[in-house]
């Protein structure tokens, strides 16, 4: 890809965003690159700055320095014109507890500027509410919902604008192991229609399975921002288990790196050839094969780095 | 925004429910009334009360002098301190920004639905409390109701100065509620936003009995409350009515811009 069609391309850019609490920098200077099309996943422990540097995406909280650029356009300057193509969950969904989940929608949806006619937004609410998985002709009010039927609504309230970008904090939380696979596979079927997503997670394997970019902030620093094929690709390593682990070091010398009780790192193109080689010299392999490192392990290489 | 706002206040059990209330206290004064036949004595007790027992018509201004001092204010700093506040507590203030929905005009928005709801809490208490005075107490002497000082209103000139008095009541409280929206733009809780705008009014009154503050008086926000009393004399004594006016219209620009420089400045954090 061009440089040009890259920035075109580019849904959220930030340049050295940060925001200074008295002493504490609780973003410091970062660039976040979100390209059209992407599933962001932006990781990083509780007290990071995760959830600091999504409210500044969305202008609630002012930044102390840097710049934000949301579908070419300068936010905050440019909110009347950025939001209304963002869906956004924030942390917590937010409800008036005394009102139906429909009733509740539907006074979010008055407040828009768009002109659309009662059936429009009947229909509109409806189709959002079946989305989520909540039933339309649901009359409770919010405050008898579960903390995923919740989670749910604040989904589609996100949803309900047909959003070009969605800015998702902790999207599945509070769902059960079924409904976090009905949202992931909603949130696959939006992308795959166009959307951008960002999604803030500490779930690792929430981002493992959906995303194609990853931001790891830690400590306010954005510290890895990759492509998540590249972060995962083989490491051009060889993992070896086997009992005769001393054996197995001393035969192969330089190329081990790293030995731990039964398991070896071998510095290797090709485990069949290393397994037929070990084999030959009566070293016994329990398993073998390339070794991949998980997203766990490059988060917390990356938080120890830093 | 408005309508919404609007639209909200209105099907909110709570807006209801105080309403209701406003309306209970003055209703058991006519019981009462009806059934004792005791009257304060003149000149004692709250405004009107002593005359209500022989011209039922006046109970209407009678049950906004019992409400006004205390009641109406307190439903007022609820409503007002919940405005902001309620919506960070709720969860929904961040999400109504992002919609987006501009700090100004929401925090606008919100004014002008305390005020809607000062308006219809007065406008009910009137009404309740007109026919209740019908029903329960006196009726009107055939010559017309007898002003303050002395003289005859006819039923004309009585209407148009209740309108007046309504009017006055609606704008005293239009300081407790920009003081209420001012705090509940500092705080995320409408019940500290509530308590703190209560607190200002308690201050204000414990002021107004102290005479070493008198050089105070004149600009406590409680000071004119009661000045709706003077449109019933002949003639109508306008003074303490129009220092009552700019008390409340200078509460409510220099607490509506606090407000606004608070809200528009302010990171969502909840």
């Amino acid at each position: 890809m061009t440089e040009k069609a890259r920035s075109n391309g580019q849904v959220i850019r930030t340049r050295a965003l940060t925001k200074r609490y008295k002493d504490l920098r609780a973003v410091d200077a970062i660039d976040l690159e979100v390209a059209e099309g992407d599933v962001y996943g932006f990781l990083g422990a509780n007290g990071s700055g995760k959830t600091t540097t999504v409210r500044m995406l969305l202008g609630l909280v002012l930044p102390t320095s840097g710049e934000t650029e949301i579908l070419g356009k300068p936010m905050p300057a440019a909110r009347r014109a950025v939001l209304p193509n963002i869906g956004a969950l924030v942390e917590a969904p937010g409800s008036y507890p005394h009102l139906s989940g429909r009733a509740n929608l539907a006074l979010l949806d008055a407040t828009g500027a768009d002109r659309s006619s009662p059936q429009e937004r009947r229909a509109r609410i409806g189709h959002v509410l079946e989305q989520v998985g909540l039933d339309p002709a649901d009359r409770r009010p919010t405050r008898a919902y579960s903390l995923g039927m919740r989670q749910r609504l604040g989904l589609a309230a996100a949803l309900m604008r047909r959003p070009q970008l969605l800015v998702l904090d902790e999207p599945t939380n509070g769902l059960d192991p079924q409904g976090i696979q009905e949202i992931r596979r909603l949130l696959l079927e939006l992308n795959r229609q166009g959307t951008t997503i960002f999604l803030s997670s500490h779930l690792l394997a929430e981002v493992e399975q959906m995303c194609t970019r990853v931001g790891v902030l830690d400590r306010g620093r954005l510290v890895v921002q990759e492509r998540l094929d590249l972060l995962l690709r083989p490491t051009g390593l060889v993992e070896v288990r086997t009992p005769d682990s001393f054996r197995c070091a001393s035969l192969l010398g330089d190329a081990v790196v790293l030995v731990e009780g039964e398991r070896l790192l071998v510095r290797s193109d090709d485990p069949a050839e290393l397994n037929a080689h070990l084999v030959g010299h009566g070293v016994r392999v329990v398993e073998v094969g390339f070794h991949r490192r998980g997203l766990e392990a490059v988060v917390l290489e990356a938080g120890a780095r830093s | 925004m408005i309508a919404v706002e609007l639209i909200k206040m209105l099907i909110r059990p709570r807006t209801w429910m105080i309403i209701g209330m406003l309306v209970a206290l003055p209703t058991l004064v006519a019981v009462l009334l009806a059934v004792t036949e005791l009257g304060p004595r003149p000149g004692t007790g709250p405004p009107f009360l002593s005359a209500v027992l022989s011209d039922g018509t006046l109970f209407p201004l009678a049950a906004l002098g019992v409400v006004l001092p205390l009641f109406l204010p307190i439903a007022v700093a609820v409503l007002g301190g919940d405005a902001i506040a309620g919506e960070s507590q709720t969860g929904t203030l961040r999400y109504l920004l992002v919609r987006p929905v501009g700090r100004t005009s929401l925090l606008l928005a919100k004014l002008v639905t305390v005020v809607a709801f000062v308006l219809l809490a007065v406008l009910v208490v009137a009404g309740v409390s007109y026919l209740e005075g019908r029903l329960l107490l006196g009726t009107a002497p055939a010559t017309g109701t007898v002003s303050l000082s002395g003289s005859t209103l006819t039923q004309q000139d009585l209407g148009w100065r209740t309108t007046l008095a309504l009017g006055y009541v609606v704008i005293c409280m239009l300081g407790v509620a920009a003081v209420a929206l001012f705090f509940s733009t500092v705080t995320t809780s409408s019940i500290a936003a509530a308590l703190g705008t209560v607190g200002v009014l308690i201050a204000s009154t414990v002021l107004l009995g102290l005479d070493a503050a008198a050089a105070l008086h004149p600009y406590l926000p409680t000071r004119y409350w009661l000045a709706f009393v003077d449109l019933f004399r002949d003639p109508i004594m306008w003074r303490d009515v129009q220092r009552g006016l700019v008390v409340q219209l200078s509460y409510l620009v220099v607490f509506t811009l606090a407000a606004w420089a608070s809200f528009t400045t302010k990171d969502i954090t909840d």
